[in-house]
Parts: structure tokens; C-alpha cells; sequence
């Protein structure tokens, strides 16, 4: 993590020739890159680097944004080429400190007489925001993530009670304090757009509910924007539990959103650890204070994550028809699934790597990898890479598994990742990807493979794969399968080529 | 206020960034000899008493208190 401050920037700044004050910000990433390339160069990590603050030294006023060789437009310049070089470096991440100080306020933010006695270039009232900042960008890496958000209709995504003030009543667009609502549907749009996925919970007729979204001219969100839709009169925590079911993702990846104080409470009860903001009474205020809780941190994005939504759907269309076969063997012969098989490239290294950071059941070792790290699996030829796609007669669900194999030595081929996407258990994926192992395994002259499984709080769903895939247990407590004995596990998905 | 109630305030702030229940602190204690007592408590502790009494310390002053009675000089100056 590298943090150089605006002060200390300023203080360069100020030593700078005259006549080349114009190239500061050019000379100052140029810094910053050989920097991050010296980093790389010894240690194969991630950096987290904090852009600058603002802070005008008031030589031209305000015209300092018309003279290019002021410290104010400088200092933009460099925040602004920071994010394009962070664009085009995987494994850097900026640490917002400027949004910090638009936050809060230059005031707070800094604070001149401990800086003179002790250098202290933050206040103490800006540390915490500083240190959660880092934190998020932390957690995010480490796939802690929000991946739903559960949403109430009545109150919290339009204004008033649909059942009781009907379909023209309701606050959303021009009517009474309609826009509110209005600008709160295209944040959460955005937000279902970067791959998070809503879902609606609410104490409705199904029918009553699902009106506006598909009979107002000025809802923003639509049917096709949620991928579950509960409207019932059951209670929240058991719609909710039933959402999760369908989702199949940890309570602490979702986030609920409810005007009303007491569903909040229960649904809190019911569900430590499902984030429930305390929205503010007034729903003028929905936005400022959801936007000051930055819950929707992350670190990777994909082309896929648009067409989460999509996936679950697709997911969903499954699951109801599987319910009406009686034996799943002739319902997963009948839907028609192909895979396609690949090795890692540049189009699917930052779907892998964001797969590899969000996979926290399906994940045999749990390690976490970024884009570069992948990227760097590739020059080597002591690693294979494999990705997986999967279509069926619903759809397609995208990349939704990859393997990393390790060579021990010229017999022993390691598992050193396998991580799947949970929307596509019991499938018979698993078999289809360890009959691609062994091809793969015995392509490369290989005699048996090798795995582990690193158990976590939360990936006990693959604790019995590999004895279930027929490894057996040796003493250096790995799991071993011997290619000679290996027999060709049946499941009903084609390769596609 | 009497320097008596600044005292007692200051070592509540004190108590407080320093995690102690029970510290023994007059007037004539050295700033230096208090347990726990380095260069970041003193700036919490400082920021502490700013806020506690809605003053500012002029970033001179932080070099010249050798005693806790020293803090309370620079407190009542500013009443």
C-alpha cells in the first residue's frame, strides 16, 4: 500500500524549475510507474495506491484551472492519469483518499498544527474513514463482497402503498416527490447493470405488485430487472430464506433494503448477517446516506456481470422445470447441456479472476487470484489452466468454472484451484470437469493427480468432492487418483467445440 | 471552571485514549511520566481536550508542557 501525501506532493511541486512545472503531473506517474514496476519486479502483490487530495495553493485563484503549469491543475492531471494507468494495470487499486475529503470537507480532513508538530498529514477525525476505506478495498479482494440486494416495493422503491393508493397514486417520476424514486430505480439499475443482483420481497398480491413494473410509463425498473420476485404474504425472513435458497450465495453477501423499522428488526433477528441499513424516515435521503455507507465495493469487474441477472433467471426457467421431472437423470439428458473447454486467455482471465475472488462454497483451496497473477500462470509452463462455459436449452450461464493445475513433477499433476460458480451445482459439472482433469492429465504424459482440500467457514460443500470423484486419501493428508484406474465419469453434458 | 474540574476532565480524556481505569494524575505529574504516554496518545489526547473544551491550541504551545499544570494553564487561557 503506498500513500504519498498531497503536502508532501506540493512541497515537490514547489522545488520544481519554474519552466517545467507544465510536466509535473507527467513526471509524477511516470514516477509512480517505475515504482509499481520496481514492486512487481520483487514481490508478485497487489498495490493499493491513494490518489491526492486537493488542495490549492491559491497562487492563481481560481484561473489556476485556465494555467496549465498551476499546482491545481497539476494535481488534477495526476489523479486523473492515475486512473488510467490504474485502467491499464491489473493488481492496482486506488484508494479514494480525494472522495474522502469531498466527504467530510478540507477542514476536517486536515489539520495544520499537529501536521507541524508531528507530520501527521490526516486528522485524527480522518483516519477511521481512511482506514475503512483500505479496509473495503481489502475486503473486496478477499471476495467479501455484496452480490444482492433484497428490496421492499411500497415506500422504499416508489412512494405510497400500491394496494391501498393503486397504479396512479404512486410516487415515482413527475408525480409528488416522484423523482426521488425515480433517481433511487436508475442507482439500483446501475448497480443490477455491474452484476448485483436485485431481488423484491414484498407484502403484496403477487398480481398488485407486479403492476407498476410492467404498467407505469415512468418505472425505471422493469420485471426483467429482478431476478426473484416475492410478493406474498408469508413473513420477510421466510421469503428471504427462500431467495437465498434460489441464489444460493451467504447471507453476509446481501444487503436489504426496507422503509419500514419493524421488518428491518425481524429480518435482522432472523438474519445477523444480512446487511440492513437503518434508511433514513425521509425518503429524500435514501440516496446521500446508502451512497455514505459504500457498500458496493469491488475490486473486479467482467462483460458477464451484466447478464447476471439473466443467469438467474435462466437458473430459475431451470429449476421449475426440474421440479416437474420426476427422475433428474432424464432431465438433465433432456435440456441439452454443452460445455466449452478452454485454457485461461486475456478475453476470460478477468471473469476467472473475478470468479476465483467471489467463489467462497464451490472452492476447493480458496486461494485468491487477481488478473496478474493469472496472466502470469500463463508464461509458465509448470501450470494448465482450464475454463469452463456452460449453455442448455435455458440459456447461457457464462464462465462458470475454472481449474488451476500445478506440475509437482513429471507424474504428479496438483490441483492447486478449482472453483465453480454454485448456480450450476448438481449438474453433473464436477464429473464432466474431472473427466477433463484426467484428459488433460494423461495428454501431458501424467500418472496421477493430486488435490487438497482447504477447509473455510463456508466451503463445506466440497469438503467430500474428491472422495466423491474416487481420490483417495494419502498420508501427506493430500488426495491422490491414479490415472491406470480411472474410470470415465458419466454425466449428460457435451463438449462443444 | 475551576482547575480542579479541568483536571478531572483531562483525566478522563486521558483514561479514555490511554485504556486505564485507574491513573494517578495531579498537577505536578510529568507528561512523560504517565504510563502509555507517546508521541500519538499525546495528539489524541491534545485532539481530545480541543474537542472537549472547544478550544484550539496554537501548534507552539504542544513543545512547552513539561506538566500536567502546564495543560492547565494553556486550558484556562483559552476560557
Amino acid at each position: 500500500m503506498i500513500f504519498e501525501s498531497t503536502h508532501k506532493l506540493l512541497q515537490k511541486y514547489n522545488k520544481c524549475p519554474e519552466e517545467i512545472r507544465g510536466g509535473f503531473a507527467t513526471q509524477t506517474i511516470e514516477r509512480i510507474q517505475q515504482i509499481t514496476n520496481n514492486l512487481r519486479s520483487k514481490v508478485n502483490s497487489t498495490i493499493i495506491y491513494c490518489n491526492f487530495v486537493e488542495e490549492d495553493d491559491c497562487v492563481f485563484g481560481q484561473f489556476a484551472s485556465k494555467v496549465e503549469d498551476s499546482f491545481v491543475f497539476q494535481l488534477r492531471k495526476i489523479n486523473y492519469q492515475l486512473q488510467e494507468f490504474s485502467l491499464i494495470t491489473s493488481g492496482f487499486y486506488i484508494c479514494d483518499l480525494s472522495s474522502i475529503q469531498n466527504l467530510i470537507g478540507r477542514e476536517r480532513y486536515w489539520d495544520a498544527p499537529i501536521y507541524a508538530n508531528t507530520e501527521m498529514v490526516l486528522s485524527l477525525d480522518a483516519m477511521p474513514y481512511f482506514a475503512n476505506s483500505v479496509l473495503k478495498i481489502i475486503n473486496s479482494l478477499l471476495g467479501r463482497v455484496k452480490k444482492c440486494i433484497i428490496l421492499d416495493l411500497d415506500n422504499t422503491i416508489w412512494g405510497g402503498v400500491i394496494g391501498d393508493d393503486g397504479i396512479d397514486n404512486i410516487q415515482v417520476g413527475n408525480f409528488g416527490i416522484g423523482k426521488v424514486f425515480t433517481e433511487f430505480q436508475y442507482w439500483l439499475k446501475k448497480l443490477k447493470q455491474r452484476g448485483v443482483v436485485l431481488a423484491v420481497c414484498s407484502k403484496n398480491s403477487d398480481d398488485i405488485a407486479k403492476d407498476p413494473f410492467i404498467n407505469h410509463p415512468e418505472m425505471v425498473l422493469r420485471l426483467t430487472d429482478i431476478a426473484i420476485f416475492i410478493a406474498n404474504w408469508e413473513s420477510k425472513p421466510e421469503n428471504i430464506n427462500t431467495i437465498q435458497k434460489k441464489l444460493n450465495i451467504g447471507f453476509d453477501s446481501m444487503v436489504f433494503l426496507d422503509d419500514n423499522p419493524y421488518e428491518r428488526e425481524i429480518v435482522r433477528q432472523s438474519f445477523p448477517d444480512i446487511t440492513i441499513p437503518d434508511l433514513p424516515e425521509d425518503p429524500a435521503l435514501y440516496l446521500d446516506f446508502l451512497a455514505s455507507l459504500n457498500l458496493f465495493e469491488v475490486t473486479s469487474i467482467a462483460n458477464e456481470d451484466s447478464q447476471r441477472t439473466n443467469y438467474y433467471q435462466t437458473q430459475e426457467n431451470f429449476n421449475s422445470t426440474l421440479e416437474s421431472f420426476s427422475n433428474v437423470n432424464d432431465f438433465l439428458k433432456s435440456i441439452n447441456m454443452c460445455a466449452v473447454v478452454r485454457a485461461f486467455d486475456t478475453y476470460s482471465i478477468p471473469r476467472v479472476a473475478q470468479l476465483s475472488q467471489r467463489s467462497n462454497q464451490f472452492n476447493l483451496r480458496t486461494i485468491r487470484y487477481t488478473e496478474e497473477q493469472l496472466h502470469s500462470l500463463l508464461k509458465s509452463n509448470e501450470w494448465f489452466t482450464l475454463s469452463f462455459n456452460l449453455e442448455d436449452k435455458f440459456g447461457d450461464n457464462g464462465l462458470i468454472a475454472a481449474i488451476i493445475l500445478q506440475r509437482i513433477d513429471s507424474f504428479t499433476l496438483f490441483i492447486d484451484s478449482w472453483f465453480m460458480s454454485c448456480r450450476v451445482l448438481k449438474r453433473g459439472m464436477e464429473d464432466f470437469i474431472m473427466n477433463t482433469i484426467v484428459n488433460l492429465a494423461r495428454e501431458n504424459g501424467f500418472e496421477k493427480i493430486q488435490g487438497e482440500y482447504i477447509q473455510t467457514e463456508k466451503n463445506l460443500i466440497v469438503k467430500d468432492l474428491l472422495s466423491s470423484l474416487g481420490f483417495v486419501l494419502i498420508p501427506t493428508s493430500l488426495w491422490e487418483c491414479k490415472l491406470i484406474d480411472y474410470v470415465e465419469r458419466e454425466n449428460h453434458i457435451k463438449l462443444k467445440t | 471552571m475551576k482547575r480542579a474540574e479541568i483536571l478531572s476532565q483531562i483525566i478522563d480524556i486521558i483514561s479514555v485514549i490511554l485504556d486505564e481505569n485507574e491513573i494517578e494524575i495531579n498537577e505536578s505529574t510529568r507528561l512523560l511520566d504517565i504510563d502509555g504516554w507517546d508521541s500519538l496518545s499525546m495528539i489524541q489526547i491534545v485532539v481530545g481536550i480541543e474537542k472537549q473544551f472547544k478550544i484550539k491550541f496554537k501548534s507552539l504551545e504542544y513543545n512547552t508542557w513539561l506538566l500536567i499544570s502546564d495543560l492547565i494553564d494553556a486550558i484556562e487561557s483559552k476560557q
